[in-house]
């Protein structure tokens, strides 16, 4: 994807492929945050530094998102063309869990300990025509 | 100096095309001054709130401009609550001796839709599809679930259990009782939750008049007690709405935190609660308050809805007006209906929904995003 960017700078590593979510983590206290930090959640500190949160992870709970939200909702769907989508918490290798779209928008793929692995999706395109991208997660068997 | 309640006042909920929601707000105000016998001129200060209603001082302008004290609170889902608590320290102080809380709402139809900005996130948050409270909850109950081998039919039996009792209140919004398949078969709006397993945005008022306790026979021959007022926030690790990411350790939610400062305050336990209201922004929330605020141990509501504990005639009646899932969720007003329905059980007006037995000591808990949580205890 040439003429494609993120949506939002240092939410994930980009062009490197494959892909890995980019975080914080606390040197005093070692507790790792998503998106990066400046300062911690857990012990107020301020030495913060960037932490490679990886891409891969378990299903700690999901819901399905099933109709098309309102505003701040964007992206190129329209009432006609939307999609449900899955959502869901990732746990990752340092127990941090991230807040994630899943490709996966069936109950029946859904099982909270399933094994899952980060894509990158287009968001919509931009004024030039360019492609926004976020992350999501997807089963990882299916992705093989 | 003891806190009473002496004048409860309420604008029906659910929808008032022709009222503002100030109108509602000050309707409200005027029920519980009268249900008090006390003029407006007598009020020392108010707290009130209201999210999309307008600023509660307004009410002035409709209720009279006497040069009362008027703090205007804003808090989400724990406004009434955070207000209510505004007032008990005032009296507890014994720097007044009578004041008003006042809370109304008029929102928009559908789901409430916020802005990543006012909760400190990035647009890309909202603009990829992760900004909605539904989602939040149907996470947090799945999780549960998983946890604690709640089923499905659980789910259903609490939506039942609040159009029935919603049923049997004449302000609430929502007068018809669901049958079992109504619910069931109801469209999904985010796993596990369905329609009528979530409560809608509404408009309404509630008010209260509060007093010192030693005066409180001047205005009411029945004064109910407020014997603790807690409001607490998120610790670490509490899971939130609104949270890119969590962290590894689940900690304790606020409820938990108020609910046992609370019971402390209060010097009673919740074996000693007759009756209770607890958040129930959704199926899930009712069913996890149950735990949070000390009533079972998690996995025991199986058994509880099963066997009915929560209905009006078990054991610890929960939501007995219906709740927010009857009654709709006028964000100003809400935690403000829950102490009014527990006042008025306590005392003995509940009609149709009236309690057995003589109920002695109340319970209300309101729950707020992004993590605030109110816990009031009422006595007789
Ligand atoms: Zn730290």
């Amino acid at each position: 994807m040439p003429d494609a960017k993120p949506l939002h700078d240092g939410l994930f590593s980009w062009p490197d492929a494959p892909s890995t979510l980019m975080g914080s983590r606390c040197l005093d206290c070692g507790e790792h945050a998503f998106p990066s930090q400046k300062s911690c959640r857990a012990c107020s500190g301020q030495n913060m530094t960037a932490a490679d949160l990886g891409n891969e992870g378990v299903l700690w709970t999901w819901t399905i998102q099933s109709f098309m939200p309102k505003t701040p909702y964007h992206t190129d769907e329209t009432p006609e063309t939307f999609k449900p989508y899955g959502v869901g918490y990732i746990e990752l290798a340092c127990g941090l869990k991230v807040e994630s779209r899943l490709r996966e928008n069936q109950a029946e793929q859904l099982k909270i300990g399933m094994p899952m692995k980060l894509e990158i999706i287009t968001v919509r395109k931009d004024d030039e025509g360019s492609d926004l991208l976020t992350f999501q997660f997807c089963a990882s068997e299916e992705q093989g | 100096m003891d806190v009473a309640i002496v004048g409860l006042g309420m604008h029906p909920f659910g929808r008032t095309p022709s009222m503002t929601g100030l109108e509602q707000g000050a309707a409200a105000a005027r029920a519980a001054l009268a249900d008090a016998g006390v003029d407006f001129k007598r009020m020392e200060f108010a707290y009130g709130g209201s999210q999309d209603g307008g600023n509660a001082d307004s009410l002035v302008n409709l209720l009279g401009l006497t040069g009362l004290q008027f703090t205007n609170v804003a808090n989400g889902c724990a406004t009434g609550g955070s207000s209510l608590h505004g007032a008990y320290s005032a009296i507890k102080s014994g720097q007044y001796d009578i004041g008003l809380v006042v809370g109304f709402d008029k929102h928009e139809r559908g789901a409430f839709n916020a802005k990543p900005a006012d909760w400190g996130l990035d647009d890309w948050y909202g603009e990829t599809g992760l900004m909605l409270t539904t989602q939040y909850f149907g996470m947090k109950i799945q999780r549960y679930m998983h946890d604690h081998g709640i089923s499905r039919e659980t789910l259903i039996r609490v939506a039942e259990k609040a159009f029935r009792n919603g049923s049997l209140t004449p302000t609430a919004w929502r007068q018809a009782a669901l049958s079992w398949e109504e619910i069931e078969n109801a469209p999904m709006v985010s796993e596990p939750l369905n329609k009528f397993m979530f409560c809608s945005p509404a408009e309404g008022g509630c008010a209260l008049i509060v007093c010192r306790a030693d005066i409180a026979h001047q205005f009411h021959p029945r004064p109910i007690y407020l014997k603790t007022a807690v409001v607490r926030s998120r610790n670490y690790g509490s899971f939130e709405v609104f949270s890119p990411s969590q962290p590894p350790e689940v900690a304790h939610s606020p409820t938990v935190t108020a609910s046992q400062a609370a019971f402390e305050l209060a010097g009673v336990g919740p074996e000693d609660i007759d009756v209770a209201q607890l958040q129930d922004t959704e199926v899930g929330a009712e069913i996890m308050h149950m735990a949070e605020n000390g009533f079972c141990e998690h996995g025991d509501q199986e058994n509880w809805l099963a066997e009915g504990v929560t209905e009006i005639t078990g054991r610890l009646p929960v939501n007995t007006d219906g709740g927010c899932l009857a009654n709709g969720e006028p964000v100003g007003a809400s935690g403000l209906r829950q102490v009014h329905e527990i006042c008025v059980q306590l005392r003995g007006e509940g009609g149709a929904r009236q309690v057995a037995g003589d109920p002695q000591v109340g319970y209300t808990h309101v729950y707020g995003a992004p993590g605030i949580s109110g816990v009031n205890i009422l006595a007789r």
